[in-house]
Order: C-alpha cells, then structure tokens, then sequence
C-alpha cells in the first residue's frame, strides 16, 4: 500500500480526475452535486498525496505514454507547481462547498461541467513543462472561465463575460504568436530546452514582449484590467471567487514560470516596466475600490490593487533572494484565500438583503455574524495587518524592497495597505448602522455562511504556517536557484 | 513539561478563549456569558500571581514560537511586562464586572464581551510581547479589536467616530510596521533587550536610526494620544463608558504608552537614545502635550470629553518621565502607568455611573450630585484629587519623582510644566467637586433611575470604589514588597545600574 500511495502518478490523476469528473456530471445530472463534491475532494487528497511524494523524492517527472521531450507531451511538478495546485484545491475545495447550496438544481447542472473543466484546466497548467501545453491550457482555463461568468444570465453578466472573452482570446493570442516566434528561434517548446538554446536576438525579444503582454493582460495588469472589475463583478458569487482567486493567478504562475526559467535573455527594463505597472496597479486599483458603491466591484478592484503587489517581485527578483519568490508565493496564496472569502460573503449578502450597496447594509453586523465576521478576516489578510498570510507576505515584500534600497516600492506598499484598511473599513462601519430602506431579508444557508469564514480564517493562519510552506516551495530549489543565479 | 514556557502564552489565551467561545453564545445566556468572563479574568490573575512570584525569585517565563524562518513569536514575562500584565489582569476583572452591570439588558452583549476579551488579549500580549514583531502583531490586533467597540452603539456618530479612531491608528501602525522592518533590515534582530540592541551600531547608520526613532515612536504616539496625534481620543468618547475606561486606562492608551517605554528602553536604550539625541525632543513634546490636553480639558462642558483631554494629559507624563532619561525620573513616568491606569478608570466608571443613575452628562448638570450619589462621588472625589497629584493619592507619587527625576537630570523646566500643569488639573477638576458637593440639589435631574436603597447597582458601584481605594492604596503603601511604586524601581535599576 505503501509503494502504491509514493508511486501513484498523482500528476495524472490530477488532470483526469477533474476532466471525467465534469464528464460525469454532464452525463448524470441529477447527481451532480454529489459528483462535482467527491470529485473537488478527490483533487484535494491526490494534491496530498502529490506533496508527499514530492517531500520524499524531490520533482515529479512523468513523460505521458511514454514519450519524452520535445516530442510528446511531459507532467513536471516541484515546489511551485504544488504550492499552486495546493492554493486550487484549497480554494476550490471551500468555493465547492459554498456552491452546493449557493445554486439551484438547474443551475448547479451548469455550474459543476465547467467548473470541473475549469480545475482540469488549472491542474494541467501548473503541472505543464513545455511553453504550448501552457497555451492549450490556458486556453482551457480561459474559456471554462468565460463560460463560467456568463452563467448568471442577464445582461450585466452577458456584457461582463463578452469583455472578458475578448481579453482572454487576445491575451492567449498574443501568447500563442509569442510561442511560435520562440519555437521558430529555437525548435522546442520544452522549457528546459528552451532556457539552452534561446539567444538575445530581436525574434525573441519580440517573442517575449508578445507573452508578456498577453499573459499580463490576462492576468489585469494595470492599465489592462478594463476587462476584469466588470466581468468579476457580474458573475454569480463563486464564480467570481474562483476567477478572482485562481483564474488571475494561473497566467501570472506561466509569468513566474517562464521568468524563473527562460526569461534570462531579457533586457534590464523590463524588471521595472512591470514594476512601474505594479505600483500603478496598487495604487489606481485601491483608489477605484474606494470609490466604489457596490460591494462586488469594490471586491473586483482591490483584486486589480493586489495583481498589482504580486508585479512588484520583478524588479525585486532581478538581483533577488529567495524571499522576494517566496513573498510573492505568500501573497498569491493569501490573496486566493482572502478573496474567494471575500466574494462568497458578498453573495451571502446579496442573497440576504437582495442588493450589494454599501451603504445600506443595515445591521449586517448582527443579522450575520459569520458572514461580516468573514469579510473582516478576509480584510485583515488583503490589508497586510498581522497575524495573516497577507502580512507575511508584505513582511518579506518590504524586507526584500529595503534590502534593496527600493524606497519607492516601499512607500507604495505602505499607501496600498493604509488605501486598503480605508476601503474594507467603509463596508464594516456600514454593517454596524441601520440604513432607511427596508427590505425583506431571506435567510442565508449555514454552509454559505461557514464555507466563506472557513476561507477566511484560512487566509490567517497561514500565516502562522511560513516555515513548512517555504519548505514545500522549495522543492526542486527551481525557486532557490534562480534567486542564487541571477 | 515545562512550564515555564508556556505561562505566558496561557495568559493570552485566558481571555481569548472565552471571547471566542463568547461570540458563539446565544444573546440570552447571560449565566454562561458570566461566568465565561470571570472564570477567564480569575484564571489569568492566578497565572499573573503565579509570573510575578517566580520573576520576583529570578526565573524566567518565555514563550518562542516560530513565525518565519528566522523571527519568532516571542512571549516573555520581565519586570516592565508583569508590571503593565498586571495592571491589564486587574482591571480587567473590575472592568468587567462593571461592564455586566452597565450593559444589563441592551442589545449585542455576546459581540460586546467577545471584542472585549479580545481586546485585553491583545493588550497582554502587547504587554509580555519579548520582540518588536511580536509587540507590533498584538498592537495591530488591540486596533482591530477595539473598533467594534467603539461602534458597539451602531449610530452614525459612532460609525464616524469609528472611522476617525482607523485613520488615525492605521496610519500609526504603519509607520510602525516601517520602522520595524527597517530596522530588522540594519540589525537583522529585534529582540527587546535591556538597555537596548542598538549601541554597537555603525555610527553611519545614525541617521537612519533618528528617522526610525521618529517613526515607532509617531506609530505609538497615535495611541499614547501624543499631540497633534490625539484627534481620536475625544470622538472615540460614543463608546459605552465601560470601553471608554478601558480604553483610558488599560488598553489603547496605555499600549501606546507602554509601547513608547518599550522602544526607548528595550530597543534604542536610554542612553544610547540621549546620545542621539533623540529625547530632548519627545520631552518638549509630552511637555507641550501635557499642558495643551490639560488647557482642552478646562473648556469641555461634556463630562466624558473633560476627561479624554484629561488623558491626553495625563498619559504624556509617562513619555516624559521616559524621555527625561534620569533614573528617578524613570521611576516617576513607569509607575504613573499603574497610576494613572487605576486613577482614570475610577472617573470613567463613575462618569458612567451618572450617566446611568441620572442621565448626567455635562459637568454643569453635577450641582448637589454628591448629596444623591455620594459613594460615587466620593470615589471620584479621590480620582480627581490623584489627576491633580494631592498627596496621599497615587498621583502625587508620579509627580514627586518626575520632578526630582527632572530636577537630578539637570531639566529644571520640566517642574515648570508639572507646575502648570498641577495648577490647570486644579482647574478643571476643584469646580467639578466643589459644585457636586457644595451646590444645591436641583428639584429634578435629567433621567433619574432608581435602584432600591442603593444609589445605584452594586455592579456599577463597587468597581469605582475597588479602583479609588487601590489609588489611595498606591499612594499610601509604596514601601511594601509588591507596590507599584517598588516594581517601578526594580525596572529603573534593571534600566540603569545592572551590568
């Protein structure tokens, strides 16, 4: 049993487990609620059991039906891939629970098929070694995504998820055109290969600033996030938690990929081109979540601030240390926590009260506990106040930032964290003051409420966990080395 | 086991668990919510006792827990922390009493009782905190915790007031967070060590460190209520009265105080701090904080608000004594920690109590109020005469060894300021006594209740009269082993003469 659990190829598993899942659940619909849990949960143990292999032997490397690279497809899994697959089915796992009463039998007969694709999606992406399987799996992600986003019907989301659409083609274009360029100049797609033979030639300057420039308008890179608050923000509530938490995050893991791995070649300014992005990100995004009315969309616009965080370990990671990834790792995982919270709680209140104005959130405080309770948890995580993972993360962001004597990125992480408290502050002052219109409430499930606090609470204790999650990050020391390397 | 290591974790624990297990409870179990509270407060003297004994005996008391690769969380239990757990243990429990009294049947007691455990969890662990994360950690949790308490009332001015007390305190925690991680970024430590971890610095670094010094201490200034950073403490005065004591005496303010102790003592160290030059100007500053909060306070009609300027005041004598940087006045600024502490929460508590009894808010409604409450009056009677440092209150202790403190270090303006500032607490505190006790009776008072034979209930009548006698008691009986006053010395010599 024993050589069974270490030997399993849980790298495979992870990709087919979600894909016959969804099949599944198309076929069976009336048992898809059942079908779509078991499956999440399946996804959850086999990333376990993908950790513990990974402890005991280091990366994973399956080359599938037996064809290695650069012919066939390979399955390459170290610390960064499982932290990624970690962050998904934790993710996945609450925002799953919450769906089960969250949408009706005739919804949720929607909802699991693209879901699942969706998760297939994400695993096969973090577990991809080659430059094209990223695109097909980005492509995947993209779509389920958008297909995702449409669900609610209606217009706002029809508009929302039309934009969205648009974006995501555009961005996985330009990155397929970047990858043709590369294969061009350098015959492979293997990442490996690729970081051999890839020289400082213009075709693959022009390569890289296609990729880059698709992957950060998928990932809503200021200024290229016109598409994100409104799509983020019409979706029903999960569906906004998984494209905030985990959608956004897969192309900026193929960024983290790709720059670790091949993007030695690149010139100087690019570090603090996306830098410059980074700051604007936090700063324009914070600013717009202030102003905002709406509780979704003020959600949708502090994620465009925190993208930006995660863009400011480019110009850090140049001359770098361990720290600098292993503070963007933090903020990733944090903020997929935080956020999906923060999205569920949003639906439970716009379930309750039937509107998600700021203002009027009459007494939220007392009518529900555990739903305010969460969005102030989650606040903490996103605010980077201790003890949460956000502030972990921000700790290590700002060390590395003064180590390096990058005063200016530490004077816009302290303005993004003091923006920050501003905003999630207005919507809990407003939760404690009766508002004049009065509606007739509708009772929220338990689940609902229990599955956003768990996200949340989740959000806080990892940051008490720093030591063992840098341990799994550094699997493989791809993350060390680059740090050492450069 | 060892227990020795995790006391001090046990005491944070002994009031978070309750408030968590509090916030579940349903709104009408009064009897568990109760018992839940005191059993909790009881708990965590007995341990407190339990520290005080072993460190008075030299043992030690430390929690580590691991929090990144190469910073821990660090609980520890020395002279400066017990002093000011203590303190937090003691009035905890009274606080709480009178807050069950105070709060009998309105809305939202179980969020109420859960912030306020949580708020006294944050304030001991700011207190056995044993390096700046650690302390910087529970200062962001007591911010946190106290805002639903000052919103407890749900009205727009306490929603504003709210979000007055965040601004303030958020921008001082981050200028906090920035100096901390700066810096552990210079020293690669931030263990608080006595007398500090910074003298073997490269004397380049200088500059960095004045800029740093300027931000911890403007960080902490913000809950200390330093001027001009004192904006909140005013408006903050819509929360219930029990908050408010807490607020005054134990909790905000004092963990700016004790913070401000902390970073001057334990990171920077007196004299490394005198010599560069950076406690001449906080002195000037809780000098002109002191007169300042003290002339606010004489043009207050609003009872509570008298009293918030009041601890404007009054808690800049601790950054002063500190500031001063002379053993004496040492003594003087620590022990008006405990001091003030048991003095301010005996006026806030009976500020509450005419609120409660009469409806009496404004000092110009008090005429003849000491004829109808004289217990209450007489407890606040002692307060007052303490804030105004009339011997044998506490208060006079405090002043006595600031001014001797200043006179020994060569600072002769500070008595200057004790003068005036003496002579303004007379003030703003005689009229209110002389018009309570002297003044006639009016024939009706705003919104009187009746409590049987009683002035008012007893749970609102003992904790003033426990925390009056414990001033009077503080003034009275320094020379014994475990009075304040004694403590206090035991810190200033760890401070100045131990090697």
């Amino acid at each position: 049993m024993g050589d069974l659990l270490t030997d399993a190829h849980w790298g495979v598993l992870l990709i087919l487990l979600p894909l016959f899942g969804g099949l599944c659940s198309f076929l069976w619909p009336s048992a898809v609620k059942f079908i779509g849990l078991a499956t999440v949960s399946a996804v959850a143990l086999s990333v376990v059991g993908l950790g513990d292999q990974l402890l005991a032997t280091g990366v994973y490397h399956h080359a599938v039906g037996g064809w290695g690279a650069p012919l066939g497809i390979d399955l390459y899994a170290d610390g960064l891939s499982l932290f990624m697959l970690m962050v998904t089915a934790l993710v996945g796992l609450g925002v799953s629970i919450y769906a089960l009463d969250y949408f009706d039998q005739d919804e949720a007969r929607r909802f699991w098929p693209l879901w699942l694709l969706l998760l297939g999606g994400l695993n096969a992406l973090f577990l991809s070694a080659d430059i094209f399987n990223l695109y097909v799996t980005l492509e995947i992600v993209g779509l389920a995504g958008v297909g995702l986003a449409s669900l609610s019907g209606g217009g706002a989301a029809l508009d929302g998820a039309m934009r969205y659409l648009m974006a995501t083609l555009l961005g996985s274009l330009c990155y397929l055109l970047g990858v043709a360029l590369l294969y061009h100049s350098a015959g492979t797609v293997d990442i490996p290969l690729l970081a051999e033979r890839l020289e400082s030639t213009p075709p693959v300057w022009a390569a890289l600033g296609l990729i880059c420039a698709g992957l950060a308008l998928k990932t809503a890179l200021f200024p290229l996030h016109f598409w994100l608050p409104k799509a983020h923000a019409s979706a029903s509530a999960p569906v906004s938690a998984l494209l905030s938490a985990l959608v956004v995050k897969a192309s900026f893991y193929i960024f983290l990929r790709l720059w670790l791995e091949i993007f030695s070649v690149r010139t100087e300014g690019v570090d603090d081109l996306l830098g410059a992005l980074g700051m604007a990100a936090i700063i324009w995004g914070s600013l717009q979540a202030l102003q905002q009315t709406r509780l979704k969309l003020m959600i949708a616009y502090s994620t465009v601030s925190q993208v930006g965080y995660l863009f400011l370990v480019f110009p850090l990671a140049a001359i770098g240390t361990f720290s600098a990834w292993s503070a963007v790792a933090y903020l990733v995982l944090s903020h997929a926590l935080a956020k999906s919270a923060m999205f569920l709680v949003a639906g439970n209140l716009m379930h309750f009260g039937g509107h998600d104005r700021i203002a009027d959130l009459d007494r939220a405080v007392q009518r529900l506990p555990i739903t305010v309770g969460a969005f102030a948890l989650a606040g903490v995580s996103i605010m980077g106040l201790p003890p949460s993972g956000g502030f972990i993360g921000k700790w290590l962001l700002l060390n590395e930032a003064l180590n390096q004597g990058r005063w200016d990125l530490v004077f816009v992480m302290m303005i993004g964290g003091v923006l920050a408290a501003a905003y999630i502050f207005k919507v809990l002052g407003f939760a404690f003051t009766q508002a004049p219109v009065t509606h007739e409430p509708k009772g929220v499930p338990a689940v609902m409420e229990w599955s956003a606090l768990l996200l949340a609470v989740a959000a806080i204790v990892v940051g008490f966990l720093a030591s063992p999650l840098m341990l799994i990050l550094g699997i493989g020391e791809t993350v060390e080395l680059m740090g050492a390397g450069q | 086991m060892n227990w020795h290591a995790w006391i001090p974790l046990f005491v944070v624990v002994s009031s978070l668990l309750p408030g968590l297990i509090i916030f579940g409870l349903p709104e009408e179990r009064v009897g568990w919510r109760t018992l839940l509270n005191l059993t909790g407060a009881v708990i965590k003297l007995l341990l407190v006792s339990w520290m005080i004994w072993g460190v008075y005996q030299g043992d030690h008391f430390e929690t580590r827990l691991a929090l990144l690769p190469d910073l821990d969380l660090v609980l520890r239990a020395g002279p400066l922390s017990l002093f000011f757990v203590a303190l937090s243990t003691i009035l905890w429990l009274v606080t709480t009493v009178y807050a069950i009294g105070y709060l009998e049947g309105s809305p939202n007691r179980s969020r109420f009782f859960g912030f306020f455990s949580l708020c006294v969890t944050a304030t001991v662990g700011v207190a056995l905190a044993g390096n700046l994360i650690t302390f910087l950690l529970f200062y962001e949790l007591l911010t946190l915790a106290t805002y639903p308490l000052i919103v407890h009332r749900g009205t727009d001015t306490a929603r504003r007031a709210g979000q007055t007390y965040l601004r303030y305190t958020i921008f001082g925690g981050a200028l906090i967070l920035l100096g901390t991680v700066w810096l552990y970024q210079l020293t690669g430590t931030l263990e608080f060590t006595p007398r500090g971890f910074l003298s073997q610095i490269d004397p380049q670094h200088y500059p960095a460190l004045k800029i740093i010094f300027a931000l911890l201490i403007a960080g902490l200034g913000v809950k200390a209520a330093l001027f001009p950073l004192h904006g909140w403490l005013p408006q903050a005065m819509v929360a219930p009265a029990p908050v408010s004591a807490l607020l005054h005496a134990v909790a905000v303010v004092k963990a700016g105080a004790f913070g401000i102790v902390r970073v001057i003592y334990d990171v920077f160290g007196v004299e490394f701090s005198a010599d560069l030059g950076v406690t001449t100007p906080l002195a000037w500053i809780a000098a002109f904080t002191i007169i300042y909060g003290s002339l606010r306070a004489l043009f207050q009609d609003d009872l509570k608000r008298r009293l918030a300027f009041s601890t404007v005041s009054q808690v800049s004598y601790i950054a002063l004594g500190v500031a001063i940087a002379g053993p004496i006045a040492t003594i003087g600024g620590v022990v008006h920690l405990v001091h003030q502490g048991l003095m301010k929460i005996t006026l806030f508590f009976c500020a509450g109590n005419l609120a409660e009894t009469l409806g009496i808010h404004k000092v110009s409604e008090m005429n003849g109020v000491g004829r109808r409450m004289p217990w209450t009056m007489a407890a606040f009677t002692i307060g007052a005469l303490g804030m105004i440092g009339a011997p044998p209150v506490a208060g006079f202790i405090s002043k006595w060894y600031l001014g001797v403190g200043a006179l020994e270090a060569g600072q002769d303006w500070v008595l200057l300021v004790l003068m005036g500032s003496s002579l303004l607490n007379c003030a703003y505190f005689l009229p209110i006594l002389y018009s309570a006790w002297f003044k006639p009776t009016p024939k009706s008072w705003p919104e009187e209740h009746h409590f049987g034979r009683q002035e008012t209930a007893w749970a609102l009548l003992l904790p003033p009269l426990i925390t009056a006698l414990m001033a009077l008691a503080a003034g009275l009986l320094t020379g014994l082993p475990f009075s304040p006053l004694e403590w206090a010395k035991i810190i200033a010599e760890r401070e100045f003469y131990q090697p």
